[in-house]
């Protein structure tokens, strides 16, 4: 029997039962949920269920909250009754919720990990796509829609088909400035973002090793921007090092026992995938997108492209009406595009390291005059914990506003836009029209390389800043 | 749900790659309208001039396909986020099947659960149908952008009568044949559920993290 990957041996443990065709249920073994899904709950009731394991749930404030410094519920008054709804059905199906200002509350992704509820060897969903980054950590995460959020509630399970398999390796190092998010943009860019479409995607190789878990949290995060579902790197000892002590993860004997167990995880050597990619990292340098699909990046030293530089007339098409919305000329060096906004956060790129990587490139310099630039950090524990290390000053000093813990200008559905026509730099993981509000524009980078655009007042390649 | 078994019904092209969620429904009016109220919204970006007025330029505004229940789509449709209102708002305004080389991995789950059938076809074919739809549409045309999809059979017919048959897995097909509901037919399974409960907990304690 040729040996298993990583995926398999997790999704094997969770069939409660096989369903042919592919199909399984599956047990679910932890379920996350954010304040847009305070609808599942309701759905929930209405139709006359009950949770089933109110402890395997766990819940956030981030989408529709204000990141307005010294915010409360009721901060953004439209939403704050479906925040008290969703905290009081919340209270009364047994299930923990982080509340705003209480350690834990952050973006839905960011609390998982940080909680150490996210656990190698897990199969963990959330109604939110973005879900794919706890994979990072070693756990099959995914992201489900409503009426299978109500199904993960009423029965702890989840008719899923089994998707195939696909290695991603990462080969070589990471030159100064290239960061995790340079890495999986130009995966993307390689394959497209169809290219992991029908895939559980693991991502290996060297690079992959040296990076910290946060930096896999990142390369996992934009799977679902790869057509991926799932994406996922194998647990290892810098998995074991960052969940230690974390409130959820487990202790003394049982911590041994759980990590015991979670070192049979990682793929056999003779595990067969569907599909094998290489990336050479060495050749990567810091990528910035031009367009309006993740796939439309570009090294920061390259050219914005001709539609012409593609064969398929569809393809040509919808390269011109990016550059169209987008306000470019092919030909130009992206570094000369000017840019009123940048927005470092998100489950992409807002935990310490990423901070720690802006505030590099901030410190003693100055955000450009026309430029707006906010940091906003993942998580209430984040905020607390670069405020103990002064990262805040860093950014504040810079010129840089300085947020309440939330999902913000990534989703703008909490009011923090753009206006129509302006451009921004940002750490998140969406480019799409209208992202970051009507009209908007977006150019997706790492945390230093918009930290780098602030300063510059246009993209500019950080490792000449 | 609905049950879906055969649908005769004008189909519209929208050959466009990557079309995301965020396009097909924004997200401010997901959390504006609740989910029989999308309908209007659906596509909103391109569908409305900047004067709230119909674009002429949208596919579903062009009246030989006014009123289409089936959309042909190409590469990666529905990519982007979970939204299940992606699929709550092309319902809203009469969608009940959706043709595409490739879907979003979540939409293409969203779609079952609300009675949407999902069909995945190669390219070629994807593009032939488009082809033949345009074509009924021009002057001087005897057919009707219309295809005929019948899941029992598992065949869309084109307007020039040619038969394309496409894979659905029987367990989607089942469900959406009968209108099923998952939720009901899963519990029937609790006895299950709850042995695999007890297995994991005794075999891997961790996953049940005592209250704190
Ligand atoms: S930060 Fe953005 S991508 Fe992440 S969960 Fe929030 S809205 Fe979604």
């Amino acid at each position: 029997m040729p040996g298993q990957t990583l995926f398999d041996k997790i999704w094997d443990r969770h069939v409660i039962a096989d369903l042919g065709d592919d199909y399984a249920l599956l047990h679910v073994s932890r379920h996350l949920m954010h304040d847009g899904g305070g609808r599942g709950l309701q759905v929930l009731k209405d139709q006359g269920y009950k949770v089933r394991n109110p402890d395997l749930t766990f819940a956030t404030f981030d989408h529709v909250i204000s990141t307005e410094p010294g915010r409360t519920h009721e901060t953004l008054k439209p939403h704050a009754a479906r925040l008290y709804a969703m905290r009081d059905m919340a209270k009364e199906a047994g299930i923990k919720l982080f509340d705003l200002g209480q350690p834990g509350q952050g973006i839905v992704h960011v609390m998982g990990p940080e909680q150490g509820i996210t656990l190698p060897g897990v199969l963990l969903v959330c109604g939110d796509s973005h879900t794919c980054t706890h994979g990072g950590l070693g756990a099959i995460a995914f992201g489900v829609g409503a009426t299978e959020v109500v199904h993960v509630l009423a029965t702890q399970s989840l008719v899923q088909r089994r998707p195939k398999r696909m290695r991603v390796t990462f080969e070589g190092k990471a030159t100064p400035g290239v960061l995790p998010k340079d890495l999986i943009l130009a995966l993307i860019g390689q394959i497209g973002t169809a290219g992991g479409t029908g895939f559980a995607v693991e991502y290996a190789g060297p690079a992959i090793r040296d990076m910290e878990v946060e930096g896999r949290l990142t390369v996992c995060n934009l799977s679902i921007e790869l057509g991926a579902k799932i994406g996922m790197v194998a647990p290892d000892e810098k998995t074991y090092a960052y969940l230690k002590g974390r409130p959820y993860a487990p202790t003394g004997a049982v911590w041994d026992q759980a990590v015991a167990d979670w070192r049979s995880l990682p793929s056999d050597s003779d595990a067969k995938f569907d599909v094998e990619v290489t990336v050479d990292v060495n050749k990567i340098v810091p990528q910035i997108t031009w367009g309006t699909s993740p796939e439309h990046v570009i090294p920061v030293t390259g050219k914005i492209p001709h539609p012409t530089s593609v064969s398929d007339p569809d393809k040509q098409k919808a390269l011109q009406s990016a550059l169209d919305y987008m306000g470019l000329t092919p030909g130009v060096p992206i570094d000369q595009t000017k840019i009123d906004w940048v927005f470092i956060g998100s489950c992409t790129n807002s935990r310490m390291s990423d901070l720690r990587e802006a505030a590099k490139i901030a410190k003693g310099r100055k955000v450009s005059a026309h430029v707006r630039a906010w940091v906003v950090p993942g998580s209430e524990n984040i905020k607390r914990e670069a405020e103990a290390e002064g990262l805040h000053k860093v950014f504040l000093d810079a010129g840089f506003e300085w947020r309440e813990p939330g999902c913000s200008m990534c989703l703008a559905v909490n009011g923090d836009t753009i206006a129509p026509g302006q451009r921004s730099v940002s750490t998140s993981n969406r480019n799409f029209v209208g992202r970051q509000g009507p009209g908007g524009r977006t150019h997706l980078a790492s945390p230093a390389m918009a930290a780098a655009a602030a300063i510059a007042g246009r993209i500019a390649d950080v490792r000449s800043i | 749900m609905k049950p879906f078994t055969v649908l005769d019904a004008k189909a519209a092209p929208l050959m466009e790659q990557n079309v995301n969620t965020d396009i097909i429904i924004p997200i401010h009016r997901l959390r504006d309208f609740g989910q029989n109220e999308l309908g209007p919204y659906a596509f909103e970006p391109w569908r409305y001039l900047p004067d709230g007025s119909d674009n002429p330029e949208f596919f579903l505004n062009k009246p030989a396909y006014k009123g289409a229940e089936i959309i042909v789509a190409d590469e990666n449709f529905a990519c982007g986020s979970s939204r299940e209102g992606a699929v709550w708002a092309v319902m809203g305004m009469g969608v009940r099947a959706v043709i595409a080389p490739s879907f979003g991995p979540i939409f293409f789950n969203n779609c079952f659960q609300n009675g949407v059938l999902p069909i995945q076809l190669d390219r070629a074919d994807v593009l032939a149908i488009a082809n033949e739809l345009e074509g009924a549409t021009r002057p001087g045309s005897n057919s009707e952008p219309k295809l005929s999809i019948d899941l029992e059979s598992r065949t869309v017919t084109t307007p020039s009568g040619r038969k394309i048959t496409f894979h659905v897995d029987g367990i989607r097909r089942d469900a959406l044949l009968k209108g099923l509901n998952e939720v009901a037919l899963t519990l029937t399974r609790e006895g299950e559920i709850a042995a695999h409960q007890a297995m994991a907990r005794k075999a891997t304690p961790w996953l049940y993290p005592a209250a704190q």
